[in-house]
């Protein structure tokens, strides 16, 4: 079973412990560029999206790593980095499209996910639910049944009118 | 790491700023935050300077926990000689402000003079510059915070703020980061206001390197659990403050018609629940897992669709119960507007409830109010003179100065129906049935207040071996602790802990949520001890960080008694005496505080802090706290 994170944007507060752990447990250090996930606000409108990488299947990090220094590891469904190869370019940064891997302008190297080696300290300390680390045959179980239930109202809804 | 931070002196007259390390020897005195804060305000200020004269100081900082595993580690503290009741000033904030100041290098500001144009101050990584603020003079305090984003050229910037409220000098303006973290009470807004001080941005990308990582991170998460496992936690964390209001005014413990009734009637307009529908989800504050803060959109009116975060208890008490209005959007209107404004709920709406009894008495006319109905119930009326006051338009301009300036204009017998203590406003809640609370109301640092000394478990009616278990450490009790909240026995002690506890959290940075003030069985000394020392590194024990608050506490008297306050200040208005509270469930209907018990309740708390029996502390007191030498200039 591989399991993957799944984000819920309307679930985050916009605490940012995500942030933290992850930067402390990577880097002995609290410094939001240091971390592996950011939360991306809009604090005029009340809206919160933690950022992180998506772990894709085919990866444009991997397509535009010009050293090879991009792999799968398809036994915990990640992409890790072989800091061997890896000459810090950063064009795995900008081809990311989610804005998901970051620059370390301390360590000096890119840093993304590592899905903390299949124990996520963002899951883990979330308890809003915004972060699960989960089954990702099963990832769109909830959001699969949310959707579900408002088309069943809106069905109802609509025959109600008619009606 | 954590320790490393700088203290800041800038002066706004001269444009010069010096930064000094903080040593280990002072953090283990005074922790930082507000315990440095007292230190660097009893050093700093000097006595009978006018507040909103360019002698005052205003001092900034960070908690000594702040960004760092110690959950909830967020707040703000921000202090200066205050406008409003000519003491001590000072107020506690949550928020990203105080954790993006530490990431900046810093974790105090002392900020002197005055500025001969309005300015800000842009703070990044271990760099302060004085900026001209001349195009976002007169802007609200989120369309600040998005000019200083704009200006800079950086979305991630955070910003201290004060709004309309503050450039105009109102008594008891606020300080503001992000939508609704309010710095409030003391009118801390006022004094940057009046120093040409707008803002200050502050971004900052510097490691805090944490001494222990892997246990500070295990601790935290049982901390975290310790605190969410409460249902007063998660209560918070589905209705925010809110919930406190709907337990409390069930009891008639709260205040309605400016202090008339202990208990807003035919309330189910208003309840949390009610708000709830118009939430759309929670926020919180820094690494916060509480989330006490509700997100909504104003549903109708004149404000229709605009975002805004709270309510809060003190909005119902100020928007609904006390100018006795029972309208959901004027709740929510009244607390966008002084969000932005920058202005204190708990003050605005209590100078707005006592003009409406005032109007009922006939002591105010349409003459003074400008033709405004001032009626309790007439909700336009609160929404107008918000504006009014936050603008010092016609009788918002008298109002704006706050309880005893304002009664001083108005005249006749006003000050009667004033509900005040040291010159600042009640919390809208009524301590007439429960001595403890009225104690901590009378006695706090900062004038009435609830957040600096109120023992609010004693609403539980905890069994007394549990008291015992909380309020005999880490400083020994013996003495009588009471169960029932209509005691005086043992009170004083509860009080004189939680104003310790209190500031304990307030010197570390930490949120009171997450401590002994809603939920008995929460973190405190024991805990904070250990989240020291995996976070910084440094060694306090429980009876060390207790040490530290005690000296605060007192420097914080000690500014106070220089200012020229006597035990005489330290009391309750007529009120609470004489007239017997009306409402409530049976053990609450009738209740008055005792002036006889009140006085022994404040001897023996005089008599707990080393001082003596006109609230001064004693020299043998102050020599054994190590601070008889103060002032010390060090920092």
């Amino acid at each position: 079973m591989q399991k993957t994170l799944v984000i819920d944007y309307e679930k985050c507060t916009g605490c940012r412990l995500c942030e933290m752990v992850c930067s402390v447990k990577h880097e002995g250090v609290n410094n939001p560029l240091r971390c592996r996930i950011n939360i991306a606000k809009w604090e005029t409108k009340g809206l919160m999206v933690p950022m992180v990488c998506r772990q894709c299947e085919d990866a444009p990090c991997i397509a535009a790593c010009p050293t090879n220094a991009r792999l799968r590891d398809e036994e915990l469904g990640r992409v890790i980095v072989n800091y061997d190869r890896c000459i810090g370019c950063k064009t795995c940064v900008i081809a990311c499209p989610f804005g998901a891997i970051n620059w370390d302008p301390y360590a000096k190297k890119v840093i993304s996910c590592d899905l903390c080696d299949g124990e996520p300290l963002c899951a883990k300390f979330c308890e809003t639910g915004a972060i699960r680390y989960i089954d990702s045959s099963t990832a769109n179980k909830s959001q699969q049944r949310e959707a579900a239930e408002k088309l069943y109202e809106s069905t109802k809804a609509a025959a109600e009118a008619v009606r | 790491m954590a320790l490393n931070r700088k203290i800041a002196y800038i002066d706004l007259t001269t444009g010069k700023i010096e930064t000094k390390p903080i040593s280990v020897k002072m953090r283990k005195i005074f922790i930082g935050g507000r315990g440095l804060d007292a230190y660097l305000m009893y050093n700093h200020i000097k006595p009978g300077v006018d507040a909103l004269s360019p002698d005052n100081v205003a001092f900034i900082s960070a908690g000594l926990l702040v960004g760092t595993l110690a959950s909830a580690s967020a707040r703000t503290h921000v202090a200066a000689k205050s406008p409003l009741t000519g003491y001590f000033g000072s107020t506690n904030m949550g928020g990203f402000f105080a954790p993006e100041l530490r990431f900046a290098g810093f974790d105090h500001l002392v900020i002197k003079g005055k500025a001969a144009k309005p300015s800000y101050l842009w703070i990044h990584n271990g760099e302060i510059e004085i900026r001209n603020a001349s195009k976002i003079w007169g802007k609200g305090v989120r369309d600040t915070q998005e000019a200083l984003r704009e200006e800079l050229g950086d979305k991630d910037i955070k910003a201290l703020t004060i709004g309309i409220a503050g450039e105009k000098m109102v008594r008891y303006a606020n300080v503001m980061t992000e939508i609704k973290n309010a710095g409030g009470r003391t009118g801390m807004g006022a004094v940057l206001g009046s120093k040409n001080l707008k803002a200050i941005a502050v971004r900052g990308t510097m490691d805090i390197k944490i001494a222990h990582p892997m246990e500070a991170l295990e601790y935290d998460k049982k901390i975290i659990s310790q605190v969410t496992a409460a249902k007063v936690s998660q209560e918070q964390g589905r209705l925010g403050t809110l919930f406190i209001w709907g337990a409390t005014n069930s009891q008639g413990l709260v205040r309605a018609r400016n202090f008339q009734l202990n208990q807003l009637e035919e309330s189910d307009a208003i309840e949390p629940e009610e708000f709830e529908k118009h939430s759309f989800g929670m926020t919180g504050c820094y690494g916060c897992q509480v989330h006490c803060r509700g997100k909504y959109i104003i549903p109708d009116g004149e404000y229709k669709g605009i975002y805004d975060e709270g309510p809060e208890y003190t909005s119902i008490g100020a928007w609904a119960a006390e100018p006795d209005c029972r309208d959901i959007t004027t709740v929510l209107a009244a607390n966008h507007l002084v969000n932005d404004y920058g202005m204190d709920t708990i003050e605005t709406g209590s100078m707005i409830a006592w003009a409406m009894e005032l109007y009922e008495k006939g002591i105010l006319t349409e003459k003074d109010t400008g033709g405004l109905d001032l009626s309790f119930g007439n909700k336009e009326a609160v929404i107008e003179m918000i504006h009014r006051i936050a603008r010092r338009q016609g009788l918002g301009d008298i109002l704006a100065e706050g309880p005893l300036r304002a009664a001083k204009k108005i005249g006749k017998d006003s000050i009667k129906y004033q509900i005040h203590v040291k010159g600042m406003s009640n919390l809208q809640s009524d301590e007439r049935p429960t001595p403890s609370l009225a104690l901590g109301v009378a006695t706090a640092s900062r004038g009435s207040d609830h957040l600096r000394s109120r023992p609010a478990i004693d609403l539980y009616h905890l069994p007394e071996p549990v008291l015992r278990q909380i309020y005999s450490q880490p400083a020994p009790y013996e003495g009588p602790l009471t169960s029932e909240y209509t005691d005086y026995e043992g009170k004083s002690w509860m009080v004189f802990w939680q104003e310790q506890c209190y500031m304990a959290v307030d010197s570390l940075g930490i949120c009171k949520y997450h401590t002994i003030f809603l939920g008995p069985n929460f973190p405190n000394f024991q805990e904070w001890s250990k989240l020291i020392y995996y976070n910084t590194g440094l060694e306090m024990s429980p009876l060390d960080i207790w040490d530290a608050a005690r000296r605060a506490t007192t420097l914080e008297r000690m500014f106070n008694i220089r200012e020229g306050l006597t035990r005489k200040d330290d009391w309750l208005v007529d009120r609470y005496f004489d007239e017997p509270t009306k409402l409530g469930i049976p053990i609450i209907r009738g209740r008055t505080i005792d002036r006889d018990k009140l006085h022994k309740m404040i001897d023996e708390y005089y008599g707990f802090g080393g001082w003596d029996e006109n609230g001064v502390p004693k020299p043998e007191s102050l020599k054994k706290m190590g601070i008889d030498k103060e002032p010390t200039h060090l920092l």
